[in-house]
């Protein structure tokens, strides 16, 4: 065994985390999240062209890394400064868009950072259900006509292009009968409805009314969709638990800091044991998540890729909580305020249990996974 | 032992539900079932309707004008209140200077303060907290300098909750710097049109504007504004934080909170069911329940051993830790059962007059923004940290 990265994805994540804490401070991250496309073109563009979108996808699809470990590393990175460029959005899609070769010249306009793409899958009803899908699709001459409610499209209201789940045919849980499509964001009977979430990114609702689309839309086989999105679903759990991770480790460093410097009754506060006891278990349970980070990118190419994923989903959604919860409290109310920045990291980790599957859904996906290996 | 309400106790309960089913206005209660913002002048309302029906200081002794209700009525009225909705009561005046002033008051200062209290001419603040004291209270440095018949006020107060609205603020001050930083502190009552008294906004992690600094530099108050004895305040803040700390158990808003839970659980839906009859969800729920229900009885208990009309013992701070973590637990569970939808956050959709159709179901624009604001509830007021030590040393003596 090994746990020291290679020198090249150390350099990777060395190269984000400069690149973050030289010009990503909280001030100018709120600023970015306030413009309305809700990110900063200028940042991502940068980004891209220090190859940090490239790194999260595999050689042969026009990246340079695209390991678990590449993702780990590159989201930590941006969870250590609450980067609201839409990375998550662009690692589902481009890992959708790679498994179809046909969709190269988008993928490389999204690497470059020219394109945004956003995933297209939830619905109002289907929580966090891959197959929950009531979006249909139907044959017409010349391709398909898709109808449907998308929720919660993450930076779904910035992206140039949706990567649409659909229903050719099945019932409406159906594992069969799923199948993507590219839907350039401006076609005829996309309304998309953008808003901020409340720890500061942006999603859509999109509508979808009688949008035609021609036959080489489809992305992937046809009826082969659910496949498509297990892989971006996977890459996505591991990508934002990995930010969850970045985002502790700086509400655990805030606070460190603060227990050291804050005096109350004469003393700083960190000398009192009841608060040193709870900020140890705040360490061990950061390594505990590091642990599981670990895990989980080792294992996504893995047969035990879905058992690792949900023990790390769930730690973050359980110890990340408690961590974003401790850090408020043991700062007092200096946390409860919107220029402090220990409040956001918290905003965003305990948010981060709202995407993929929360803490209850992947306690239950363990339940019938059952034991490890 | 008998845990039945005795037949005068349910005729007081369907009284007091008489008056919310006549007397709250669909238009508040349909704002608190809908987490909008209150505005000033909802809670004016509030106030003026609860004080025509005299139950606005029916915990007051009758000998000020109250009812003197027991500790089963105050908890019958809140119960009910927040089951229909009602607003909760500006408690700066009504619930928190009022008994200091009865107690320690000149009989000038109750005939002149306790009338505008009832009658909404004075909306009251706290100023306490100070920067650099927030646990150590006692520390304050805010100062009041005795100039013939004025005291000369400089410093800062900070975390004010609706000092945007107010227009008298009461002040801990630091009159003497001899001694235990305890003996050196007084109590003070300060005209907000005071020249040199500043509000300056803070803004919540959640976007909201609820409390605030306050900013006194050569701020001149008539030494009649003096409440009690000249370095005397300790005494008398401690008295006003104990009654502060009677309706913390927050019974009521914790029993519409499990309802409101509910309401969304047998909405939502998981795996095609109902996320109510979702085995882990219902073992979550009923976790809360359960510590719900032996709460109420916990809180009836401590009430009802302080004396009439009595501020409790440390006792009260056991339900200052249990109501604020149970409510917390509640507003956690209400955003887990939101799913994904528990993301989108429309600020001005919390204001009335937001007529655009609600993202996802109607109820979950506020959830989450409530769950992050909730967790100012176990840092104020005396953080859950410093209930701890309180309940140690006088209860414990350790």
């Amino acid at each position: 065994m090994d746990f020291n990265h290679t020198d090249e994805r150390q350099m990777l994540a060395d190269m984000v985390g400069r690149f973050v804490t030289d010009n990503y401070d909280i001030e100018s991250r709120h600023h970015h999240a306030a413009s309305d496309v809700g990110y900063s073109q200028e940042v991502w563009g940068q980004l891209a062209e220090l190859g940090v979108i490239g790194a999260l996808f595999d050689e042969a699809d026009g990246g340079f890394g695209g390991t678990g470990f590449d993702i780990a590393v590159v989201f930590e990175q941006l969870g250590r400064g609450l980067v609201v460029e839409p990375f998550l959005a662009g690692l589902m899609a481009g890992t959708i868009l790679a498994q179809d070769k046909n969709q190269q010249e988008l993928l490389d306009a999204l690497l470059s950072g020219q394109s945004v793409v956003a995933l297209a899958h939830g619905e109002p009803g289907s929580r966090y259900s891959l197959s929950h899908v009531e979006t249909s699709a139907t044959a017409s001459a010349d391709g398909f006509v898709l109808n449907g409610n998308k929720a919660v499209v993450i930076s779904g209201d910035s992206a140039d292009h949706v990567l649409v789940s659909a229903r050719l045919s099945g019932a409406v849980d159906d594992a069969e009968g799923l199948s993507l499509f590219i839907v350039p964001r401006d076609a005829d009977g996309v309304h998309v409805r953008g808003y901020p979430t409340v720890d500061g990114y942006r999603a859509a609702e999109i509508a979808l009314h009688d949008v035609h689309i021609g036959s080489d839309s489809l992305v992937g086989e046809q009826g082969n969709g659910l496949a498509l999105l297990d892989k971006a679903n996977a890459a996505g759990t591991l990508a934002v638990s990995a930010e969850a991770l970045g985002a502790i480790e700086v509400a655990i460093d805030m606070t460190l800091e603060y227990l050291k410097t804050r005096k109350q009754f004469g003393v700083p506060i960190g000398k009192f044991q009841a608060l040193q006891h709870r900020m140890a278990d705040m360490m061990t349970e950061r390594e505990q998540i590091r642990s599981a980070v670990i895990n989980a990118a080792g294992h996504l190419h893995t047969d035990q890729r879905d058992w690792h994923l949900s023990c790390l989903k769930n730690l973050i959604g359980r110890s990340g909580r408690k961590i974003a919860e401790e850090a408020i409290q043991m700062h007092g109310g200096m946390a409860m305020t919107w220029e402090y920045a220990v409040g956001h990291y918290s905003k965003r980790i305990v948010m981060i249990d709202h995407l993929f599957g929360d803490e209850d859904y992947h306690l239950k996906r363990i339940m019938t996974l059952g034991s490890a290996a | 032992m008998d845990l039945n309400y005795t037949s005068e106790e349910l005729d007081f309960q369907q009284e007091i539900r008489g008056f919310f089913a006549e007397k709250l206005p669909e238009s508040l209660s349909a704002k608190v079932k809908s987490k909008k913002r209150l505005t000033k002048a909802d809670c004016e309302t509030w106030h003026a309707i609860l004080n025509d029906a005299g139950y606005l200081n029916a915990h007051w002794p009758e000998a000020f004008g109250g009812k003197s209700w027991n500790a089963i009525q105050r908890d019958i009225f809140d119960v009910e209140g927040s089951a229909f909705g009602a607003p909760r009561v500006v408690p700066f005046g009504v619930n928190m200077l009022a008994p200091v002033l009865m107690a320690f008051g000149s009989e000038q200062q109750q005939q002149h303060y306790l009338p505008r209290i009832l009658d909404g001419t004075d909306w009251w603040c706290q100023g306490y907290s100070e920067p650099g004291s927030g646990s150590d209270l006692a520390s304050l440095k805010m100062s009041a300098v005795r100039e013939g018949d004025h005291y000369v006020l400089n410093g800062q107060k900070t975390w004010t909750t609706l000092g945007q609205y107010a227009n008298w603020i009461f002040c801990l001050v630091r009159t003497a710097k001899e001694g235990k930083p305890q003996q050196g502190i007084s109590f003070i009552l300060v005209d907000m049109d005071t020249p040199g008294v500043e509000v300056r906004p803070i803004i919540l992690l959640e976007g909201t504007h609820e409390v605030n600094e306050v900013w006194f530099t050569d701020v001149k108050v008539p030494v009649e504004n003096l409440v009690g004895e000249e370095n005397k305040g300790w005494t008398y803040a401690k008295y006003l934080l104990a009654h502060e700390r009677s309706g913390i158990a927050g019974v009521g808003d914790a029993l519409a909170g499990i309802e409101h839970l509910k309401h969304i659980a047998r909405d939502q839906k998981t795996d095609g069911r109902p996320l109510a009859e979702d085995p882990l969800f219902s073992a979550r729920l009923a976790e809360i329940e359960i510590d719900l229900s032996a709460m109420r009885t916990t809180n009836m208990r401590i009430m009802q051993a302080a004396a009439d009309g009595a501020p409790p013992g440390p006792e009260v701070s056991m339900l200052k830790i249990k109501g604020t973590v149970l409510r917390q637990s509640i507003n956690d569970l209400t955003r887990r059962a939101l799913g994904p939808y528990a993301m989108p956050f429309v600020s001005e959709a919390l204001d009335v007059g937001f007529n655009e159709e609600p993202i996802g179901p109607d109820y979950a624009n506020p959830v989450s923004a409530d769950y992050f604001n909730h967790r100012k509830t176990s840092i104020y007021g005396g953080s859950n940290e410093i209930q701890r030590n309180i309940i140690s040393k006088m209860m414990m003596g350790l």
